[in-house]
């Protein structure tokens, strides 16, 4: 037996990963096939699913239902993609001078500036976002700041609503996942090689033309990943918009969570979970093509 | 190239206080005297504790304790599962060809490119039907019954963080020379000697880097928690956020103090480690 396995190499592997495949088949694999045969099903009155195939569900999330168009779940699922689309450019704009920065930085500082991105993730996922409710709210910490500096100068002021708002949550999706973002763009910027700006310099190019030709381009494999990084994750959450958006900013995510817990009806939130995984791999795959596949998702 | 213009430096400083300006928020309010937490009315000086006040109060708190206890006992089980299933599958992925390898490789990828409401929606609907069933075949009933629980969080967090585990793992395996597994074998050690004495302390540093992912995304998880969790099943995420319904008082900002304090000493430790097996 173990001779026999000895000369086996492809049995070796086989055991090997077994554990993991049997895993990954039954908490993935299976759920998932589950969740697509739940979302062409209904529910009795109880709430209970009922295995049929009807396409009903998915022709109520795009807003045909049996009382006449109505598109509030197309208008949900297109909040939820722009709102992760504002979410990503937002954090683009934030992420990429800190990498440059820090990949211009002595190389012995490098990994502590690095280090100090990180340790914001290590707090906890919810706590971040009440970290922000404290700030925001109307009697937080940014109105008194704002406040204050208006005693300076001598202005009224009066303080500002800024939570909730969909403003609110914006501001905490791009600090839930800004880490992301950053982590990626700094891999691909401390690769590139110090000569090709020297040449870019020696041909004459100036500073902006540098960036525009050279830094950019080589750097894009980070924004890449960065991008599937930060929008995969934002699109679906909806503890972000549940807590800064205060019950008015609705997501797909919200969606799903109410289908299953408060409205009971697990195959059209089985629907809309579908749904939204089709459209995140549609976008990964289109991205990916338009602008080459970032292999520093690995290094992330 | 180590000149930078001042106005990168300064978007690099704006950048850093916004990542910073939160937490320096809530570990200030976690020291404050209003029980509403609204506003900062001053340092709190109230019973032995003086102004760690909410930090005893958070220590005589039963659910706090009991959300910990819950919370570590899911973290260091599903990171022991993951990291030694997950190490085992590097090893396979990285070594040898076998039948369906790249259906196993296209799997491990499929939790990183969806959302992972997807994948907790999916173990939901899966543990339900499941329990159902199995419930209704045994005719089970009260307590006896299979329901949500610890253990369902437990497998759940295993499936999530094994991919990342792999993934760290494999790219330790990546370099690796290989004859000096072959030269052990040369020497007459057997398999089991040769993996313990050579593979394994080779590849510990990926294998410790892999086990602290799975121990931080575990930590840190709430969506998948939030669909796989059952009652006696409450972590500190999920207590927090059902806190954040009602009215929040300082104890929570105590708790994000501890909670801080100790990554980073977890950290620090880690990292200490590290340098001396660098070394």
């Amino acid at each position: 037996m173990v001779q026999k396995l000895r000369q086996n190499p492809q049995l070796q592997g086989l055991l090997l990963i077994l554990p993991t495949l049997l895993w990954m088949i039954g908490l993935l694999i299976i759920p998932l096939l589950l969740t697509v045969v739940t979302s062409f099903g209904s529910r009795d009155t109880d709430g209970n699913v009922i295995y049929t195939f009807t396409l009903e569900n998915y022709a109520r999330l795009i807003g045909f239902t049996p009382e006449g168009y109505d598109n509030l779940y197309a208008q949900i699922l297109w909040r939820s993609l722009s709102l992760a689309l504002q979410t990503t450019i937002v954090a683009i704009l934030m992420a990429y001078p800190l990498a440059f920065f820090i990949a211009r930085s002595p190389a012995k500082r490098r990994n502590t500036l690095l280090f100090l991105v990180l340790v914001p993730l290590w707090t906890n996922f919810v706590i971040r976002i009440y970290a922000w409710i404290m700030i925001l709210r109307t009697q937080g910490v940014l109105n008194s700041v704002l406040g204050w500096l208006a005693g300076l100068v001598g202005i009224s002021f009066s303080p500002f609503d800024f939570y909730p708002s969909q403003g609110a949550v914006l501001i905490g999706m791009v600090y839930e996942f800004l880490p992301f973002m950053i982590l990626p763009i700094y891999t691909s910027l401390e690769k590139i090689d110090n000569s090709l700006f020297e040449a870019a310099a020696d041909l004459g190019a100036n500073a902006l033309r540098t960036f525009w030709r050279v830094t950019l381009p080589l750097s894009m494999p980070g924004v890449v990943a960065g991008t599937i990084l930060t929008f995969i994750p934002v699109v679906g959450t909806f503890v972000v918009s549940d807590i800064l958006g205060g019950r008015q900013v609705i997501l797909v995510g919200n969606l799903i969570q109410r289908q299953f817990l408060d409205a009971r009806n697990p195959a059209f939130g089985s629907a809309a979970s579908i749904i939204l995984m089709v459209l995140t791999l549609i976008f990964t795959l289109y991205y990916t093509r338009r602008f080459g596949f970032g292999e520093e998702i690995r290094g992330a | 190239m180590n000149r930078r213009s001042p106005w990168l430096t300064l978007s690099a400083l704006a950048v850093y206080f916004f990542l910073y300006a939160p937490i320096v928020v809530l570990i200030l309010f976690s020291f404050n005297s209003s029980r509403t937490n609204v506003v900062f009315e001053g340092v709190v000086n109230r019973g032995p504790c003086g102004p760690f006040y909410w930090f005893c109060e958070l220590a005589q708190n039963d659910d706090v304790l009991d959300a910990t206890r819950n919370t570590l006992i899911i973290a260091i089980s599903s990171t022991v599962v993951a990291t030694t299933i997950g190490t085992l599958a590097a090893l396979a992925l990285q070594r040898y060809n076998f039948p369906f390898k790249r259906f196993s490789e296209g799997t491990l990828y499929i939790p990183i490119v969806i959302p992972e409401i997807v994948m907790g929606i999916g173990i939901l609907v899966f543990f339900s039907a499941f329990f159902g069933w199995f419930n209704g075949l045994l005719g089970l009933t009260g307590d006896a019954r299979l329901a949500m629980g610890l253990g369902t969080v437990i497998v759940s967090h295993i499936a999530f963080s094994v991919p990342f585990v792999i993934m760290v793992v494999r790219a330790r395996l990546h370099g690796f020379d290989q004859s000096l597994e072959e030269a052990a074998m040369d020497l007459g050690a057997n398999e089991v000697t040769t993996f313990r004495r050579i593979t394994l302390p080779i590849i510990a540093p990926g294998v410790m880097s892999g086990a602290l992912l799975a121990f931080t995304l575990s930590l840190d998880d709430f969506i998948i928690t939030f669909f796989t969790t059952g009652p006696g099943a409450t972590t500190l995420p999920i207590y927090v956020y059902g806190l954040l319904r009602r009215i929040v008082t300082p104890e929570v900002n105590a708790l994000s103090t501890i909670w801080i304090v100790m990554v980073l000493l977890l950290v620090f430790v880690s990292q200490q480690l590290e340098r001396r097996s660098a070394t």
